[in-house]
């Protein structure tokens, strides 16, 4: 019966749910929609599905041994961490929460995206100007399209001045 | 390890390689550009990209490991290949020259990724898609960001007019290849694997013509095109030295780990 552990599914979800992202530790894997998926198997097995936010993006690995960790403290001996790349992340799925965090934080959180990925000749819509987090005047200008990590680009208020990261809706 | 001539592996494994080395070749190209960018924000934007690129070769390098089934793996791919096992088309191994040329190589490639990944979001092979489907995404700021610089120096003074269409006119020639198709990848798409790259050819050139245009710019009427053979493992002078670059800290330091 040594392999019988009886894990709280529960537990082992909030605790990966609650790991911070490396590179914006204000919000968590779950508030940024990288987190897809965890499952618990009667025999103790726990299965954890996360999506990268771009191909490149360095922080996966980090990640990964952080989910890693943080159920093994819960008591889950047989972790597996799954890379999945579809269905492709996309910034709609960053939650409230999350939008908070990041305002909170001075990033101005992504515009909605819809359907508009997948249209081949469509214009690129990338122009939107994100309201400046501090002042919240929509009179900001884009600085450079990209920014301290590849998730970002760079902003600067024309009304109060201050520069921001925006982070960019794909 | 070392391992099979690419020419030998399973078609899949082929294709894959080809989509991975394009990006991988690219990525290492861009990377050049780190601390040496005109203004600091493009040093960001260029190693951003590149790092997009780097994240879609890791996936697809591994990739064509698993249908091997021989145990190599991205880094094998990488770091012990030799010239003639890279099958990247030759625009992406092409110098950076100056700022102008780097980005019209950014245009000319990135307008050709965006329509391919488009249509191999649907590919039956899932890793293939799966990566396709995300990098749309990414592809469309590659190209964005190349478009509004080729505008405003297109646009700008006579010297960076002059400097944009040289920039064009010098990797024109290698544009070609970038549209040819062969036997493995018309088998692959007739299993729903591949895309026929020649399909893509009219759409890339609505799309780069009107950024040219509006940058007044224009493609050369007239110009010699390269052989190319890159999709064979046929490469211009300018890769060796990329690969000894790329490579070398690996080969000479077996093992090393960050």
């Amino acid at each position: 019966m040594t392999d019988l552990v009886l894990i709280d599914e529960e537990a082992v979800r909030r605790a990966a749910a609650a790991v911070p992202d490396p590179e914006l530790p204000m919000v968590t894997i779950e508030d940024l929609g990288i987190l897809r998926d965890v499952t618990v198997s009667p025999g103790g097995r726990v299965a954890i599905t996360i999506t990268p936010t771009y191909s490149g993006c360095p922080a996966m690995e980090a990640i990964a041994a952080d989910v890693r960790e943080a159920v093994e403290t819960r008591g889950a001996t047989a972790v597996e961490v799954r890379t999945e790349l579809a269905p492709a992340w996309t910034t709609d799925w960053i939650t409230e929460e999350g939008r908070r965090k990041l305002a909170a934080a001075g990033i101005a959180p992504p515009e909605p995206v819809g359907d508009r990925g997948r249209t081949p000749s469509g214009p690129v819509q990338v122009t939107i100007s994100p309201r400046c987090p501090r002042c919240g005047t929509p009179r900001t200008r884009l600085v450079s399209r990209f920014g301290s990590t590849a998730c970002k680009a760079l902003y600067a208020c024309s009304a109060c001045g201050e520069p921001f990261d925006y982070f960019k809706a794909i | 390890m070392s391992g099979a001539p690419t020419a030998q592996l399973p078609p899949v494994a082929q294709y894959a390689l080809r989509l991975g080395d394009d990006a991988l070749i690219l990525a290492q190209r861009l990377g050049e550009w780190a601390a040496n960018a005109p203004e600091l924000e493009e040093d960001v934007a260029l190693t951003n990209i590149a790092l997009d690129l780097l994240g879609q070769a890791r996936v697809l390098l591994t990739h064509a490991g698993k249908i091997e089934a021989a145990g190599r793996t991205e880094d094998d791919f990488a770091f012990l290949r030799d010239e003639r096992d890279f099958v990247n088309v030759q625009l992406v191994e092409q110098p950076n020259g100056d700022f102008a040329q780097t980005i019209a190589r950014q245009l000319l490639f990135a307008a050709y990724q965006r329509l391919l990944y488009a249509r191999l979001a649907d590919s039956v092979d899932p890793t293939i898609s799966g990566v396709a489907g995300k990098a749309i995404k990414e592809v469309d700021y590659h190209e964005d960001h190349a478009a509004g610089w080729i505008r405003r120096l297109g646009d700008g003074t006579e010297e960076s007019h002059r400097r944009m269409q040289a920039g064009v006119d010098r990797l024109w020639p290698y544009v070609d290849e970038l549209f040819r198709t062969d036997q493995l990848e018309q088998r692959l798409v007739a299993e729903g694997i591949a895309v026929d790259a020649s399909s893509l050819r009219d759409e890339w050139h609505k799309r780069v013509t009107s950024v040219l245009d509006e940058a007044t710019l224009a493609a050369p009427e007239s110009s010699w095109t390269a052989p190319g053979g890159g999709r064979r493992g046929l490469h211009t002078e300018a890769f060796g030295y990329l690969l000894a670059e790329m490579q070398h800290l690996h080969r000479s330091h077996q093992g090393a780990r960050w």
